[in-house]
């Protein structure tokens, strides 16, 4: 436990979980209303991590929730409405009711990236929001969390190389909370702690007990901080356990009675509230008036809520591409001086130099040799000088002539 | 410093000049990074290599490491940053080193890039562009036209030029546009077609067709390097008295409905001609909209010349037989031209 934090964020975190574990279960309500269109899924038991992580993030920051994040995008400043809406498929929701669950963003204000439902697709474009926020000299970290399950993908490979090799400040939250839908962790990867995929990245990383969420908050803030220095990615994997189901629809009776009793007693809400009693952070009053507070405000979220209409019909054939200008204003926010990045200042020595071996360049230019696939310029093949070929009937396409030279230059220089 | 690696500052500017189609494109390229520095390439070896085809040569030397990236094997990376990058209001130019490799990336391009807007309001402007199409001995898997999995995906635009004038202004408008747009560059034409841009900057307008030649007796549709087959099948068909309008597609999505039905309303008569093999390619998505729009016009089933439902073969035996050619065209518009 840090001693950097203020009273003031030792309850915000309490105030962020309960919050979150509060909306969950008034979505729970929704969904055994019918009133939930599509699935439900749940963060119970995991809600340290979402609430801590998030919660080292500043505002500039960005995020991209998975569908255990709620809680993130509580920290980061959502209305719970928000949350009931999306689900809901209402209007007024952030998505007008295109999309469900935590699927929606907010470019402008709050730096929140959309995820879809295709696993590890979130880590190459949180790697390229880093990228764009760092070039645009911004001084932003970038964040998303995988799952276990998740973390299988291909692109999770690809995205966290890549911003490994570009030294993206970045960081990605791994939980593994033990089960991807029915499958246990070691069907999914055969190495018992998922932090040390981070070694094959030659990037740092963390093991961090979940379901404690101040140690989940200063393993983050210091992940945060270290990429926003420059050092590149972080990966932190926290160590945690699905309580419910992949959804609603699943009571997940491949899970062992005896693992779920474990971690029943090792739920992240009690444990801090256990802390913070100890610690005089919390007392039986301010503990009430949190909770108070929360009622209140899920009470009036889902009122409004409830109250918004479903979208019109037509609105299903609006928005599939932007107008322009009129639509979307899109400008880049410089935070630099745009001269270090455009001539001469941007100009370089395209050379690649190979330390102990000196330096070599790229190619010969415009005298460059043939390569794959090409070949040289026939200059009266402009369209309109094309000859009429009585040939044609006969037998010459119009490629024909140079295919000679093509196949010989291909044979050449292939792959 | 390094010397500056002629990177097509002083052909631009000098205008009026005989370009290859490869040459218009990196004249694209460099003059959109030169006028807006929220436009970056990425890719691989588009760096100190110049790209495989010498598409960026010269680009790093001048906008620098910041701007023009050599990236990882990963095409799915590459393409979900860009796409990252584009949220921060950034214009990413992303090359496939050979546009056979987008494949792997289709999850990120279909699922994420061209949904966005729809779903959640955000914008993705990118380009991703790269060599395509056959006639060249590459084989199965270096000569692909896998234009229709992409015009299959509202959302996206997908280009595919014929000529350096339209490949440059196609390209620049591609890189203005505020949605993702695909830019298939037939490697065929890269070298072997020349033509004559203009001094300065323009655009082409995306979703247009052109009219390349005038006629009156059918209408052949073709686009990028078939378009040029088309126009040689023209020539040798006004000989015997046909005389076909052609007409450059350009954009394959959004299609220019317009131009096309214009046409077909005067000459009653189409032919399709396209690289990309037969079964769901743009003919039947063609003959559809004249099936729904110009039903009353047609003297004549709508035509197609594609190449075969196969793999691109290696050999050039077989690769020539695969391809269409204007011998195939001209025989098909005569037989168009009898209704
Ligand atoms: C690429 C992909 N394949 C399959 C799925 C279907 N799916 C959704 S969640 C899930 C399990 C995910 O497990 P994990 O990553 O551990 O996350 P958790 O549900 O435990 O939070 C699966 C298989 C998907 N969304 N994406
Ligand atoms: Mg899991």
């Amino acid at each position: 436990m840090k001693k950097e934090l203020t009273r003031q964020q030792y309850v915000d975190l309490y105030y962020y979980m309960r919050l979150n574990r509060a909306v969950e279960d008034t979505m729970v309500k929704l969904f055994r209303q019918n009133k939930i269109v599509g699935g439900l899924y749940s963060s119970l038991g995991q809600e340290a991590i979402s609430v801590g992580s998030a919660y080292a993030l500043e505002k500039k920051d960005w995020l991209a929730p998975m569908i255990r994040n709620i809680g993130a995008l509580l920290v980061k400043g959502v209305p719970p409405r928000d949350i009931f809406m999306q689900h809901m498929a209402k209007y007024d929701s952030p998505t007008k009711g295109k999309d469900g669950t935590s699927h929606f963003g907010d470019l402008d204000n709050l730096h929140i990236v959309s995820p879809i439902s295709m696993l590890g697709d979130l880590i190459p474009v949180m790697t390229g929001v880093a990228m764009a926020g760092r070039y645009l000299g911004q001084k932003i970290v970038a964040m998303t969390w995988i799952g276990d399950g998740g973390s299988s993908t291909g692109v999770f490979h690809e995205g966290l190389n890549f911003a490994a090799t570009q030294k993206a400040p970045f960081v990605l939250i791994l939980e593994n909370n033990l089960w991807a839908y029915s499958t246990p962790v070691r069907k999914q990867v055969p190495v018992e702690n998922l932090a040390d995929r981070a070694k094959a990245y030659g990037i740092d990383s963390y093991i961090v007990d979940g379901n404690d969420v101040v140690a989940m908050y200063s393993a983050a803030k210091e992940a945060v901080e270290r990429a926003r220095a420059g050092e590149g990615p972080i990966l932190i994997e926290a160590k945690t356990f699905r309580r419910l189901g992949h959804a609603q629809h699943d009571p997940a009776e491949y899970v062992p009675k005896e693992m779920r009793t474990y971690w029943e007693a090792r739920d992240p809400i009690t444990l801090y509230e256990k802390y913070l009693t100890s610690e005089k952070l919390l007392d039986a009053k301010s503990k009430k008036e949190i909770e108070d507070k929360i009622e209140a405000l899920l009470a009036k979220e889902r009122e409004f809520a409830e109250n918004s209409p479903m979208p019109p019909a037509e609105l299903a054939e609006e928005s599939v591409y932007c107008t322009g200008d009129d639509c979307h204003k899109i400008r880049a926010k410089w935070e630099r001086p745009v001269a270090e990045v455009t001539p001469p200042k941007s100009s370089v020595a395209a050379v690649w130099t190979v330390p102990g071996f000196g330096s070599g360049k790229g190619s010969g230019g415009a005298n460059a040799p043939i390569h794959f696939g090409d070949a040289p310029a026939a200059t009266e093949k402009s369209v309109s000088e094309r000859k009429p070929p009585a040939k044609i009937a006969t037998k010459t396409g119009a490629k024909k002539p140079l295919k000679a030279a093509a196949a010989s230059a291909s044979r050449k220089a292939r792959r | 410093m390094a010397k500056m690696n002629g990177a097509g500052t002083k052909e631009a500017a000098a205008g009026g000049a005989q370009v290859t189609f490869l040459e218009a494109i990196r004249q694209a390229m460099f003059e959109e990074m030169e006028r807006d520095p929220a436009v970056v390439l990425l890719g691989e070896d588009v760096g100190v290599y110049g790209g495989a085809f010498k598409t960026s040569e010269g680009l790093l030397a001048r906008f620098g490491w910041e701007r023009v990236m050599d990236t990882p094997i990963s095409e799915s990376a590459i393409i979900g940053a860009a796409c990252g990058m584009s949220y921060l209001g950034l214009r990413p130019i992303v090359e496939m080193q050979f546009i056979d490799f987008i494949v792997c990336a289709f999850n990120q391009i279909t699922n994420f890039v061209a949904k966005g807007h729809y779903l959640w309001n955000a914008p993705a402007p990118m380009v991703i562009r790269g060599p395509s199409g056959g006639g060249v001995h590459g084989g199965p898997f270096h000569s692909a036209n896998p234009e229709m999995y992409f015009v299959h995906t509202p959302g996206l635009k997908v280009i595919y030029p014929s000529t350096p004038y339209d490949a440059k202004g196609l390209l620049k408008a591609a890189v203005r546009d505020n949605n993702p747009v695909l830019f298939f560059e037939h490697k065929f034409l890269y070298r072997r077609i020349k033509g004559e841009i203009p001094a300065g900057d323009y655009t082409v307008p995306i979703g247009k067709a052109m009219v390349r030649r005038e006629g009156r007796h059918l209408t052949i549709l073709s686009y990028a390097a078939m378009m040029h087959t088309s126009l040689e099948a023209a020539e040798a068909l006004a000989q015997e008295g046909i005389e076909a309008e052609v007409i450059d597609l350009r954009t394959l999505l959004p299609l220019d409905e317009e131009t096309i039905l214009q046409s077909v309303k005067k000459t009653n008569k189409c032919l399709v001609v396209h690289e990309d093999t037969k079964t769901g390619g743009i003919a039947g998505e063609i003959a559809a909209i004249l099936c729904e729009k110009a039903f009353d016009d047609l003297d004549g089933p709508v035509m197609r010349v594609t190449s075969l439902d196969t793999p691109v073969p290696y050999a050039p035996t077989l690769e020539d037989h695969f391809l269409p050619n204007a011998k195939k065209v001209f025989t098909a518009a005569k037989e168009l031209a009898r209704y």
